[in-house]
């Protein structure tokens, strides 16, 4: 019913104009004008729903999203396999796991704790960090360490300015991401193998580049459970691990964060883990991809430098040595 | 017992086409993925990314047709009926031929037959190399899986021989092992079921050493 509710036309088309603030106080309001007769009933029978409006898009629901000029040619992955062909490792090690599993994750609601160097800590509706009428659509190549990449069309919104919004103390180096723990839901968390919750991190330097982005949707749709519902950073110039799902936390630090795969494995995987086909991951060559959700014999292409995408990050690491610090 | 007559016409009648039918399964069974997914009649049939599920699949099914192998023995000696050796020769050789399909779908699929990337990835990675050690040990075995080949060299010489499977199912196992991000799941149960089969012969063989006359 809420589902229903929020996904009625009607609602949609108001909760563009609202602010948050708005929406709480004037909700029941508004709702009769938008022409929901039964509105305060149904509102009465939802209590947590009516005190506390979430923000977000629903997963799976429609998202209108402007286009932007990141927009690479290649064909799209189809959404089946965006949805279907997951690594998300807190719900099983395989690839169709999240799909099946993810859904029991509750993420309606959703707060962001944010917490450490900053200047405006405390508890976040989404619609406080993010303009939902502002909502971009950007098509990436998504290139996962394991040597295999997709085209996905992305909604939200560029990652700098919303943690702009959040006022980093002077002395801010590093923003860190933590994924949402949900035990109950969370049915991979008895393999270990990582340390909980999922931890990623950027150097505030990198947050502020123009790729980095906040995903709310893709496919123009809201992101489904799987792909890390109902928001997540994308960071297309690194291998996909660094984009963290289910933000629950932002935190930011003078020190660089302990981030998950790194304390898994150093060697493996580094903390800024850039997409480099010179540096070999230990146990195969990255020199290449697979170019999966695009139908035919998994075809192969070149991996490029920064994913493709040197022009625009390369002068982050100009005096970096890249294979060292990988 | 009322049972051996059966049992006799099923070890002469039926043991070895019946193996040969559960051996050539998952042969049967890839081959029908495969050609659902090139004739268009269900192209997810092997799901997203399937060089990585073919490749898995062969891997997969030559290890643990090789452990099935080495459950013979230890079936053999533990259940008293001796027919079951029969077949041990043909799941080892299934195991061969699983594992030298899931090396070529590596150096087709993956690394589209550029020797090179196969240069680099044999020195570089040492699962690899202990992969490619492994199926080369199968070789000389699978080339002597026959009765000419016993007759020729002798039943001592052929046992020395094919006392490889012991060091190339090691091999095996830790090239599966090292493969994984988290080593969990398959690739820990295949350990666990190597561990047990070596260390039922090591036992025996200890017990044998000490009171000879009892392990016979």
């Amino acid at each position: 019913m809420e589902l229903k509710f929020r996904r009625h036309p009607d609602y949609q088309a108001l909760r563009a104009e609202m602010t948050p603030h708005d929406i709480y106080i004037r909700r029941r309001e508004l709702l009769a004008a938008a022409g929901f007769a039964g509105s305060a009933a149904m509102l009465g029978g939802l209590p947590a729903f009516a005190q506390t409006p979430s923000a977000q898009v629903a997963a799976g629901a429609a998202v209108a999203a402007k286009k932007s000029a990141y927009t690479i040619a290649d064909q799209q992955a189809a959404e089946q396999d965006f949805n279907e062909f997951c690594n998300f490792y807190e719900f099983g090690l395989n690839k169709d796991d999240p799909a099946r599993h993810a859904g029991k994750m509750d993420v309606s609601n959703w707060k962001i704790k944010v917490e450490g160097e900053t200047d405006a800590p405390g508890t976040y509706d989404l619609r406080d960090l993010i303009d939902y009428s502002q909502l971009e659509e950007r098509v990436y190549r998504h290139r996962c360490v394991e040597r295999w990449s997709m085209v996905v069309p992305w909604i939200g919104v560029p990652l700098g300015p919303v943690l702009a919004k959040l006022k980093p103390k002077a002395g801010a180096k590093y923003a860190q991401f933590l994924t949402h723990l949900d035990r109950s839901a969370m049915v991979g968390l008895a393999y270990g193998g990582l340390d909980w919750p999922y931890s990623e991190a950027l150097h505030l330097n990198e947050a502020k580049n123009d790729l980095a982005f906040l995903a709310v949707g893709a496919y123009g749709k809201g992101l489904k459970q799987q792909n890390g519902a109902p928001i997540r950073t994308v960071v297309p110039w690194k291998y996909g691990y660094k984009g963290a799902k289910s933000i629950d936390t932002i935190r930011f630090t003078t020190m660089q964060p302990p981030t998950a795969w790194t304390v898994a494995n150093p060697r493996e995987y580094g903390f800024y883990s850039n997409v480099n086909p010179k540096r070999s991951h230990p146990r195969w060559s990255q020199e290449q991809e697979r170019v999966l959700g695009v139908g035919g014999f998994n075809p192969q292409r070149k991996t490029e430098m920064f994913n493709g995408y040197e022009a625009q990050v390369g002068y982050l690491y100009k005096d970096i040595d890249l294979i060292k610090y990988h | 017992m009322a049972g051996n007559a059966a049992l006799r016409t099923f070890a002469k009648h039926w043991m070895k086409p019946l193996t040969l039918i559960a051996l050539a399964a998952p042969f049967l069974f890839l081959a029908w993925q495969w050609l659902q997914v090139l004739t268009g009649i269900n192209p997810r049939a092997m799901g997203t990314d399937f060089v990585t599920y073919t490749h898995h699949f062969l891997g997969d099914t030559a290890i643990r047709v090789l452990l099935v192998t080495l459950a013979v023995s230890p079936v053999r000696d533990i259940t008293g009926w001796g027919p079951i050796a029969l077949i041990r020769r043909r799941i080892g050789l299934a195991a061969f031929f699983y594992a030298a399909l899931h090396m070529i779908a590596y150096l087709w699929l993956d690394r589209g037959w550029d020797l090179g990337l196969l240069w680099e990835d044999m020195v570089v990675r040492t699962y690899i190399m202990l992969g490619m050690a492994s199926l080369v040990l199968m070789v000389p075995l699978a080339l002597t899986s026959n009765n000419s080949s016993i007759r020729k060299l002798g039943r001592q010489t052929w046992d020395r021989i094919h006392w490889l499977i012991f060091p190339l199912a090691i091999l095996a196992v830790a090239h599966n092992l090292l493969m994984v991000k988290i080593i969990y799941g398959d690739p820990l149960i295949h350990a666990i079921i190597l561990a047990l089969l070596l260390g039922w012969r090591v036992a025996r063989w200890s017990i044998g050493k000490l009171r000879p006359a009892a392990a016979a």
